[in-house]
């Protein structure tokens, strides 16, 4: 089934609005010569990846790219994106691939500054949609602030891979004075998130299994340098840990950091936003919404006093309007996630085992 | 949201169980039937607002707990083969076998899909004509017209290259078995109310009458489910046995008639072994004659299957509601959600994975601590 409905999505994404810079009466899709080290790769380079991130470090098309960076401590990241389908409400694998490194980056407490983007594409995969998820990383890019300023593209043989995978890598500068990590997590500390939790999870579903709700769900992907930026400005030290609460959910990032800090953390249920949409559509399919992905939400643990200004910087921003305080960090019960539930009874709340799977009835 | 967060409101939970204490003058045990039920008690700790005396038992109303391993070993043996799609709702992908699970055979190469309706096999069925698709059609009476609506469909658009591996099992033999059980020791049943919504309750009057003991049809929200408990505990108090519905919003008596009709058409009652309990008569459905040829043990001749159950598992003791989960001696140490030794472990409906998976096994003062601790916090 997933096969037949990625097909559907393709054709549906709307491309009028996009004039393809390649000679595509050539080419309408990648053939093996786009990845080898010939005239075709040269084209997609030229006409695709240097007009869609033109930048210095880009032009000069060397071996690498060479940068120039502040003095003081680098972050670094990575991550690979193999999302099906590659275009989805909200989004498509393009922004993914650029917000993931970024916000990687910014929860370590750097300012993002430049990435690289490597290509993995399937022979025959149209190239209409490869120019669709360019402009798409280009425009995430410059929302983002940060270049794109190296890359890399493979051709597989139809068959060996699943249309597109990108990977990127990203480096950031850490700002002075600011030291979050996992491990810094304290009794005490509040703990907020910055908007509706599962958003991501539930849109990638409702098209992947071709389950129709009554409102779409998009997924909330975004780039978060920005809002986090505001935080530090705003709390500075007060701020011990962040992070993306992405695959796994609100649930394994808390678990991490619960972990990783030798503390407890207990939430209240009441308190997590979450859509109605969302909600619904895990009621549906029996899923729990702490357990679904973001891509545009992150998790902070700040010193309690902070937390009121954290809220109120948080929901200024257009990303953060949702943004709530969700609970606070225990001494008791270390390394374990406690929810309070509406009924007044305590849970707990495990990491996940693998995927979360629909119920039976 | 409507019919949902109107079901969840503490303080009329609150309510609701404090007049639970008020009419609670003895001990009672009463089961509730269904995995779902289980679920939705542990989760928001319904069983914590009883009063002390009202026990709680965990019935066998999860149908990836009772399918018998001899099925699953079947399943795995068809998934695996070549040119077959196997089609599953995902909780059965982790469930394993005798020496693996769908996850595993998936991995291998065989073709495993998760579907959402039985309809979307048939649909891939007949998008894909020179492969057979199987869908592995488990459950109890609310899963079941679906998939008879499948193979019913199948037979019209004459597909020949759809099969169901069908276990569907029958709550009202299952609730006779376990009053017949020597030792048994429950009083009252909360009855599944996704099951009735489909059967009505119209099979249990005798039953109570049978029996002498209360049955409250009873929905999944916390609210409906202190609402049935608190029903089922006034007629024990008052020595009543009747059967009542506490789910009128969704259930009634005569059911869903259109499904029992088709029900009636394309399955036939039959013997089921019951995975921790045993064969009870008459306990489940298989299709009828007249839809035979769409059974897929028929249509593949599996021969071979020699299963094994784990020696310390003990969750036809659980399902029976004979022991709570913690009491098994492999609760938590050799046995957890990662390596389940028995069903119950697997399904997020099972009464093992929900005690595991909500913390049932940390002590009861760790957990007061915590909740005391946390509704001292200011919540912004």
């Amino acid at each position: 089934m997933a096969e037949i409905v990625k097909e559907e999505e393709r054709a549906a994404v709307d491309f009028n609005n996009w004039s393809c810079p390649l000679p595509l009466a050539d080419y309408p899709t990648i053939v093996m010569g786009h990845g080898g080290g010939g005239k075709l790769g040269n084209e997609l380079v030229e006409h695709l990846f240097l007009p869609a991130f033109r930048n210095a470090a880009l032009e000069n098309l060397g071996d690498a790219a060479v940068l120039d960076l502040p003095a003081g401590r680098l972050a670094m990241s990575t991550d690979s994106f193999v999302v099906q389908p590659l275009f989805f409400p909200g989004g498509s694998i393009g922004e993914l691939a650029v917000n993931g490194t970024v916000n990687d980056l910014a929860v370590s407490g750097a300012e993002p500054k430049y990435l690289s983007a490597s290509f993995i594409l399937e022979e025959g995969f149209p190239l209409n949609q490869l120019a669709a998820i360019v402009t798409a990383m280009a425009a995430a890019a410059a929302t983002a602030g940060v270049q794109i300023v190296t890359g890399d593209t493979k051709v597989v043989e139809r068959g060996h891979g699943d249309g597109c995978y990108i990977n990127t890598a990203g480096v950031g500068a850490l700002r002075p004075g600011i030291n979050v990590g996992p491990h810094r997590a304290q009794a005490g500390d509040a703990i907020l998130v910055s908007g509706t939790i599962g958003d991501h999870g539930m849109a990638i579903m409702s098209v992947r299994e071709g389950l129709e709700f009554e409102s779409q769900i998009r997924s909330d992907c975004a780039a978060l340098n920005g809002l986090i930026a505001d935080v530090l400005a705003a709390v500075g030290p007060a701020v011990h840990a962040m992070r993306d609460p992405t695959r796994g959910g609100l649930a394994s990032t808390l678990n991490e950091i619960a972990g990783s800090s030798g503390v407890g953390v207990e939430i209240d249920e009441m308190a997590l936003p979450v859509r109605e949409e969302v909600r619904s559509a895990c009621e549906l399919l029996g899923l729990d919404p702490v357990y679904v992905a973001n891509e545009g939400k992150v998790v902070f643990f700040v010193a309690p006093e902070a937390a009121p200004d954290v809220l109120r910087v948080l929901r200024a921003h257009p990303l953060g309007r949702n943004a709530a305080r969700i609970g606070h960090v225990t001494a008791q019960h270390p390394r374990m996630l406690v929810a309070r539930t509406a009924m007044g009874a305590n849970r707990v709340i495990p990491t996940q085992i693998g995927e979360q799977l629909p119920r039976i009835c | 949201m409507k019919y949902l967060t109107e079901f969840r409101n503490g303080e009329i939970a609150q309510r609701m169980a404090r007049e639970i204490h008020q009419v609670a003058t003895r001990p009672w045990k009463i089961m509730e039937v269904c995995g779902g039920q289980t679920h939705s008690i542990i989760r928001n700790g319904i069983d914590q607002m009883l009063p002390a005396g009202i026990e709680m038992i965990h019935g066998p109303g999860c149908p990836v707990c009772v399918t018998p391993l001899e099925l699953i070993d079947r399943a795995l043996a068809i998934a695996a083969q070549p040119g077959v799609i196997f089609c599953s709702f995902g909780d059965m992908l982790r469930v394993p076998g005798t020496d693996r699970d769908l996850f595993q055979v998936k991995g291998a190469g065989g073709d495993v899909r998760v579907v959402y309706s039985p309809l979307d096999a048939v649909d891939l069925a007949a998008k894909n004509p020179d492969k057979q698709v199987v869908f592995f059609g488990v459950g109890f009476e609310t899963t079941a017209p679906a998939n008879a609506m499948s193979v019913h469909l199948a037979k019209r658009r004459g597909l020949t290259n759809f099969s169901l591996l069908v276990s569907h099992v029958l709550v009202p033999p299952a609730i006779e078995a376990i009053l017949n059980s020597p030792g048994n020791t429950v009083q009252g049943f909360l009855l599944a109310g996704h099951v009735c919504s489909v059967m009505g309750y119209w099979e249990y009057p005798p039953l109570a009458g049978k029996y002498k003991i209360p049955l409250v049809v009873t929905g999944f929200e916390p609210l409906d489910l202190l609402d049935g408990i608190r029903r089922c505990v006034l007629q024990l108090e008052a020595g009543k046995h009747e059967v009542e519905n506490a789910y009128e919003r969704v259930v009634t008596f005569d059911g869903n008639q259109a499904a029992q009709k088709l029900l009636a058409e394309v399955f036939e009652v039959t013997d089921r072994a019951w995975r921790g309990i045993g064969v009870i008569p008459r306990s489940g459905w298989r299709l009828s004659e007249a839809y035979r040829e769409f059974d897929a043990e028929e249509r593949f001749h599996i021969a071979g299957i020699h299963t094994e159950e784990s020696p310390l598992c003990r969750a036809g003791d659980v399902l029976r509601g004979a022991i709570k989960p913690a009491e098994c001696s492999a609760f938590g140490k050799q046995c957890t959600p990662r390596h389940p030794l028995g069903a119950t472990m697997v399904s997020s409906e099972g009464a093992c994975a929900a005690y595991y998976n909500y913390g049932r096994f940390i002590s009861a003062e760790e957990l007061a601590g915590a909740g005391a601790a946390l509704s001292g916090a200011a919540h912004g």
